[in-house]
């Protein structure tokens, strides 16, 4: 800041050290670099004190004995006599799970929430923002015990489905909504199966390299492809035609009532979808706000100048409108992601086995490890959180307006 | 003029304004413009009302049959049958129980309570001395307030049983005030600087001189620091703040086997004690509950995270990689993990990483932890004003000769926090709403207490009275510092619109 090279130079004073500002920060670096090292020392020495006076030690070997413990939803199998570690897999699947599937959902309904908020309708923009207003100001916490209240005290006992009973199922008779959970068919995967995945795996490889080739034609000779309806035929067609040529091999299992509860069909429990809609309606709220503010920012001139071109509204809207607003809209929208995954911790309230649940719960007290149980669960979330925003810093240098 | 004045056909006078038609004027017009003005923009109207219909003729009937006076949910299901309605809120949980929802189990001033509503009773059973003065054994004195409490009405005992966090609340607002609407008198942050104190004596209670002698202090060590300075430069007055500091506060001589000397607050406490002694029942935070708990631990976050996030907000914009890389990594590490991780840690970790032997009170633990995590998320919030100030701001204040903090305090600062109103009160939103997690280490927060409510055989099924009164309270609170950011904006705002 304050150089000047051309001053002739001074030999080297203690004061300097305090009063130059070449070394000044040298000084406070050292002093800095100090503390902390004689706090960690600190935090590390108490930390063996402490665990010695209990006797304990740090060791991770009790993720290798038995759990002992049943988990109520299994993406991967898993027994009682599975281990620890086995155990904290199926908890981070599961957060994994509710956490796409709510990144979905919760998308879905802020962009529509977000765009109706915009919308020139009074009426539905008054909806939209009384929603919105009730979903960000209210803990999530409490729309989670709301919705599991809704699942469980306000849906009907499977009892209710026998003849003549006050409930009945929906969708043709394949969904159940129950207060033990919902019911959806399950498919059951036959032999050829497989052969009808490699096709839609194939169909959508084709569909890039259609888009691809389109968007090359389009550059080179000006003539467009009508992409949307051969990638619409590309993704129906060959799968549907393979389905049948193997001889239908993937095939549905309704949930049926027998005796007291529903069988066959899979459960979907109600601590899910208590967890996932929560989940999904607050972040909405909130994605709904992010999506408003990206084309707010969207200046009223760039809709005016494709308008003064000739361009069509909803050519506007995908080739001049959507690219600005996005730049705007998606790192938050990925740190909404963020956040939903960091939020999903709050299973606990409804006793879905997540990571937290698992590695940070059942088996912390099981083993008495909570050091090295809630060490790994950190690692766990940071890690999540440390690829999501190195996902949106990649995209962020990509579309970054290029200035001087 | 004259001209066509003659002409048979020219009208010569004005005919009176006429209305316009009913479709361009008026609320017809507003309707059309508005709500229909097309095919698509009619059927969303359409669907809207449909929509807004459905939900509040399921809800407002439930909500305006609602009964408020029932001692159960069986007494409240047995009036709703009575009177024939097919459904009907149970507000009466909310009325029986709304001081539990808002203090916990924060004891109520029972010796005031007496004295106003209960005098008689009081008189009759010997005067106050006897009752709360050791006359009585914890059963009797169990007995006659819960038989006072059984007399007197929920509105007076909210108003005179509780004034101690009553007076806090009330106090805030005051201490508050000036920081958030600057046409108010400067002297008034005076008030401000003294209200934690203030609040912490009102709250937890005990003897006086500890909150007095801590302000005494710590006023002690600045204005040593200050005075000090003017002599010594800038370093020598830090290292006689330090000093007075650890005088007043610390054993400074207790590595070389020196004890009883310092720290001088027990002894000057002791001493006041002695001579005059002044205080209010004391109150260990176990019994905090209820909303007052969220208010504590979100204003105390909300207060203390915000000049820990600007600091840690320009020590990861410093040069030097050192102090950077240290800001980076607490950040990054706070924002990874969830409250919920850390809430866990601070109740069952910490105490691994203390001391041996050092034990301190859970809400404080929870309120250090609450504000180390909002601290993180301001910092990025801050980062990102910081980072949207044109680069000739920092170069315009360097070469006005300010040195790093001047520049910071006059230039930089200012414009960079204007630019993140929204976010910091995003962030304290979003504070106040996770200390409804403390739930799950134990703490009686609202939430809690809807579970423990429920527990009881009474109330035994109550769902959504409790939740929608929590929610309503939450709402309330989060939904004015939204609207106070916006007001913030907009007065701040200096370009011209």
């Amino acid at each position: 800041m304050a150089d000047i090279s051309d001053h002739p130079r001074e030999t080297f004073r203690i004061s300097m050290l305090l009063y130059d500002a070449r070394y000044r920060s040298l000084t406070i670096q050292v002093v800095a670099a100090m503390l902390i090292m004689l706090f960690l020392a600190q935090l590390v020495d108490n930390t063996v004190t402490n665990l010695a006076v209990l006797g304990k030690d740090i060791s991770f070997s009790f993720l290798w004995s038995t759990a002992g413990y049943d988990i109520n939803q299994q993406i991967i199998p898993f027994t009682s006599q599975d281990t620890h570690a086995r155990a904290a897999l199926v908890g981070i699947l599961n957060t994994l799970l509710v956490a796409v599937l709510g990144c979905i959902l919760a998308t879905v309904i802020g962009v529509f929430a977000g765009v109706l908020r915009l919308s020139k309708n009074w009426l539905v923009a008054r909806v939209m923002t009384f929603y919105v207003e009730c979903m960000r100001n209210t803990p999530l916490l409490i729309w989670i015990l709301i919705v599991f209240a809704v699942m469980t005290e306000a849906t009907p006992q499977p009892r209710d489905f026998r003849e003549g009973g006050t409930a009945a199922m929906v969708f043709a008779d394949s969904v159940a909504v129950t207060n033990r959970g919902v019911f959806i068919p399950r498919p059951i995967w036959a032999d050829g199966s497989g052969i009808v995945v490699a096709f839609l795996i194939l169909s959508i490889i084709g569909i890039f390299v259609l888009r691809y080739v389109a968007r090359k034609r389009q550059e080179d000779t000006g003539q467009q492809l009508p992409v949307l309806r051969l990638s619409l035929a590309m993704l129906i067609v060959p799968v549907t035609l393979a389905f049948f040529a193997v001889g239908r091999p993937i095939t549905l299992e309704y949930p049926e009532l027998g005796g007291f509860n529903f069988e066959g069909g899979l459960q979907v429990r109600n601590s899910f979808i208590a967890l996932w809609l929560a989940l999904s309606l607050y972040t909405s709220a909130f994605i709904a706000e992010i999506v408003r503010s990206g084309i707010l920012a969207v200046s009223k001139g760039q809709t005016e100048a494709a308008f003064a071109l000739g361009m069509q509204p909803n050519r506007t809207m995908q080739l001049i409108i959507l690219p600005q607003a996005l730049r705007v809209i998606i790192p938050p929208l990925i740190s909404q992601f963020l956040n939903l995954t960091k939020n999903s911790s709050l299973a606990l309230a409804v006793g879905y086995m997540d990571a937290r649940s698992t590695l940070g719960g059942i088996t912390v007290n099981q083993t008495g490890r909570e050091l090295e149980g809630i060490l790994l669960l950190g690692i766990f979330y940071l890690i999540t959180s440390l690829i999501i925003s190195s996902a949106m810093n990649f995209y962020n240098s990509g579309v970054k307006l290029k200035e001087r | 003029m004259t001209s066509t004045s003659k002409v048979a056909y020219v009208r010569t006078d004005m005919l009176p304004e006429q209305a316009p038609p009913p479709g361009v004027a008026g609320p017809v017009k507003w309707l059309r413009e508005n709500l229909f003005s097309g095919w698509f923009n009619s059927l969303m109207t359409i669907l809207a009302i449909y929509v807004v219909w459905s939900v509040l003729s399921g809800t407002l009937p439930w909500v305006f049959n609602g009964i408020w006076d029932a001692g159960s949910l069986n007494e409240c299901r047995e009036i709703r049958d009575a009177r024939g309605l097919e459904s009907a809120a149970c507000w009466a949980v909310i009325n029986e129980r709304w001081l539990q929802m808002l203090f916990g189990f924060y004891p109520t001033d029972n010796p005031v309570l007496a004295r106003l509503f209960y005098a008689e009773e009081l008189a009759a059973a010997g005067g106050a001395e006897v009752v709360f003065g050791g006359g009585f054994n914890a059963t009797q004195q169990v007995e006659f307030i819960s038989a006072m409490k059984d007399d007197v009405s929920n509105a007076a005992i909210f108003f005179f049983g509780y004034w101690r966090p009553l007076a806090a609340l009330g106090l805030l607002v005051v201490a508050v005030a000036p920081v958030l609407y600057s046409n108010l008198p400067r002297s008034l942050l005076i008030f401000s600087l003294a209200y934690p104190f203030i609040a912490f004596f009102l709250l937890w209670g005990g003897s006086v001189w500890l909150p007095v002698l801590v302000a005494l202090g710590l006023l002690a060590t600045v204005m040593a620091g200050r005075y000090a300075s003017a002599f010594v430069g800038s370093l020598g007055g830090l290292i006689v703040s330090l000093v007075v500091f650890a005088i007043i506060f610390m054993n400074p001589l207790g590595a070389i086997g020196v004890d009883g000397l310092f720290p001088l607050l027990p002894q000057l406490r002791g001493a006041l004690d002695g001579v005059m002694p002044w205080g209010l029942p004391y109150t260990a935070s176990e019994n905090f509950g209820g909303f007052m708990l969220a208010i504590i631990i979100g204003t105390s976050g909300i207060v203390l995270s915000l000049p820990l996030g600007i600091a840690l907000a320009l020590g990861r914009q410093s040069s030097m990689p050192l102090i950077k890389w240290v800001c980076v990594s607490f950040i990054e590490v706070i924002r990874g993990v969830p409250l919920i991780v850390w809430l866990f840690t601070a109740s069952t970790l910490l105490n691994y990483f203390l001391p041996p032997g050092t034990t301190f009170d859970l809400l404080l633990r929870v309120i250090i932890m609450v504000t180390l995590f909002a601290s993180a998320y301001l910092a990025e919030v801050v980062r990102g004003g910081l980072a949207a100030l044109p680069k000739g701001q920092y170069e315009a204040a360097d070469s006005l000769g300010l040195d790093y903090w001047k520049s910071m305090r006059l230039i930089i600062l200012p414009q960079a926090l204007k630019i993140s109103i929204p976010g910091i009160v995003n962030t304290f939103i979003g504070l106040f709403k996770d200390t409804t997690l403390v739930v799950f280490i134990g703490l009686r927060d609202p939430l809690g207490l809807t579970n423990a409510i429920r527990a009881t055989s009474e109330w035994n099924g109550i769902y959504w009275e409790l939740y929608i009164f929590v929610g309503g309270l939450f709402f309330m609170f989060c939904f004015f510092m939204s609207r106070y950011s916006m007001y913030l904006e907009r007065r701040l705002r200096t370009d011209h619109r």
